[in-house]
């Protein structure tokens, strides 16, 4: 199995981890990830706030070095990317006033793009092309114990839900109980993480971070498992200012690909664990018996 | 006392706002809003809105340019699309909410102190110059540009990003820069090509 591989920046700073983790667990599966030769920016949300057909040409850009570069399947771990660029695609073919300016201005840097290329998300890989057989056959270290609470966030199931269902996904679930975890029921899965607004608009950003991980832990997860580097950012780094203002609920945030790197025995150094704020462990204690990171909650008083 | 009129005529609004709005990719179909306010249950952040989004959706199609476009709504609009998929006329909010940033970044009209505009604006211009995103350059430029004192009340966040690797000091860049800039800045001959993010046109 081969495809193309778009990291998007994230994967290249805050979100280093999902990169560090997702190309060993793909390379123990056999498949070819192949680097976008200068790939850019997908835009993300921000660029669709100024000009949505430079927009849609910026997210063109790579879809027309993928298929110059002859890559059959392009693979957008990031959420943000993925969506951007299925988006750009969906455009392409729904606005043909817009193809031309974007065929256009693809024209003047000397590419073209003729709108086929599928951009896929490893999970849809991982379940559809590879399948849970082989990949439970990796497993040396089943994740017994671990009761995961599995988060989709937003942008790889809405608007564009192309492999799983866009408020009740359940691809992530699966895998997870594959590689032997126990995967909590929470209904959050598809909630929204806040995105930048954590950064601009705390009050506002963190408030929905408080909610994700205090649920989690009230269904009596010890890790939440994303497949966003936004979400986990998010998830993740601002522990301090929540307690500051609500009330500790600490819990490890982790990529599912960690988990994977984890059930096949790689090393969690050469997973990117150690790059997260809340530490994560696979817990001691029997797989009945739920363990609960940080601070258990305690009574708190809802505001 | 001076009173002021809380309620609006219809002789106050600008029709070829709405008209103008739905004639835009992506928002077409607000004609069809029910103003059932599924949207506005399912948003995450309503609760911080000053106009919910049910409400946004009224305010454009009837023209209320100016409540619309100075509403905290739309920068508190943080894209999840749950709005988009539950809304049973198939309308994409989100897509009218871009749409309506893009409107108030170019006429100068988002509210104050509201640092996800300049966020926008810089995110734009960054990927302009490089191509790529540097978030840690990003995240500075954007404390600088609004609020620089903040930025010292995050110091042990960007500490902790420094000590687990996840705070890059190399700006990171494509090669063909040139190549980007062809494509993004207008043609020379054709005024309605795209616009650069710099580029303001008029209203």
């Amino acid at each position: 199995m081969k495809y193309g591989y778009f990291p998007g920046c994230s994967l290249r700073g805050t979100g280093r981890a999902y990169e560090a983790s997702l190309l060993p667990v793909f390379r123990h599966l056999g498949i070819q990830l192949d680097e976008l030769e200068d790939w850019n920016c997908c835009g993300a949300t921000a660029y669709m706030s100024i000009d949505e057909t430079s927009a849609c040409v910026l997210a063109s850009r790579n879809l027309a070095l993928a298929e110059k570069a002859g890559h059959a399947q392009l693979l957008a771990p990031c959420s943000a990317c993925y969506l951007v660029l299925n988006k750009a695609k969906h455009y392409f073919h729904e606005y043909p006033a817009m193809t031309v300016q974007v065929k256009r201005a693809l024209q003047r840097g000397g590419l073209a793009y003729s709108g086929n290329t599928p951009v896929r998300h490893p999970l849809d890989v991982l379940i559809h092309d590879v399948g849970l057989e082989a990949i439970r056959q990796k497993v040396v270290h089943p994740l017994k114990g671990l009761r995961v609470a599995c988060y989709y966030g937003c942008q790889i199931v809405r608007p564009y839900a192309t492999f799983d269902d866009a408020c009740e996904p359940t691809t992530m679930d699966q895998l997870m109980e594959a590689l032997g975890a126990t995967v909590v029921r929470w209904p959050l899965k598809t909630k929204c993480c806040g995105g930048s607004l954590t950064g601009t608009i705390p009050e506002a950003g963190l408030r929905l971070v408080y909610i994700l991980c205090k649920e989690a832990l009230k269904r009596g997860a010890n890790v939440i498992a994303t497949v966003c580097p936004l979400c986990q950012f998010n998830l993740d780094a601002y522990h301090h200012d929540i307690r500051r203002r609500w009330e500790d609920v600490r819990i490890p945030t982790v990529y599912f690909t960690q988990l994977m790197g984890v059930a096949f025995g790689l090393r969690p150094v050469d997973l990117g664990l150690q790059r997260g704020f809340v530490p994560f462990q696979m817990p001691a204690s029997p797989p009945d018996e739920p363990a609960v990171a940080g601070k258990p909650v305690v009574a708190p008083p809802t505001r | 006392m001076k009173l002021d009129r809380t309620i609006r005529y219809q002789a106050d609004s600008d029709r070829d706002f709405g008209r103008q709005v739905m004639a835009v990719p992506g928002c077409e179909r607000l004609k069809d809003c029910i103003q059932c306010g599924t949207c506005s249950g399912v948003c995450p952040l309503s609760i911080y809105m000053d106009h919910s989004p049910r409400q946004v959706m009224a305010l454009t199609r009837e023209g209320f340019k100016k409540e619309v476009l100075e509403s905290r709504t739309i920068w508190l609009c943080a894209s999840c699309y749950a709005c988009s998929v539950e809304c049973p006329r198939q309308i994409r909010i989100t897509d009218i909410m871009y749409e309506l940033k893009q409107r108030a970044l170019r006429d100068r009209v988002y509210p104050k102190g509201l640092p996800t505009a300049v966020l926008a604006k810089e995110f734009a211009g960054m990927v302009h110059r490089n191509g790529r995103i540097t978030e840690s350059f990003l995240v500075v430029l954007l404390y600088l540009k609004t609020n620089w004192l903040e930025a010292l009340g995050q110091w042990r966040l960007g500490l902790g990003l420094v000590r687990k690797g996840r705070f890059p000091f190399k700006l990171d860049a494509i090669r063909r820069r040139a190549e980007l800039r062809r494509m993004l800045d207008p043609e020379p001959d054709d005024t309605s090509a795209t616009a650069p993010p710099t580029d303001r046109r008029t209203p």
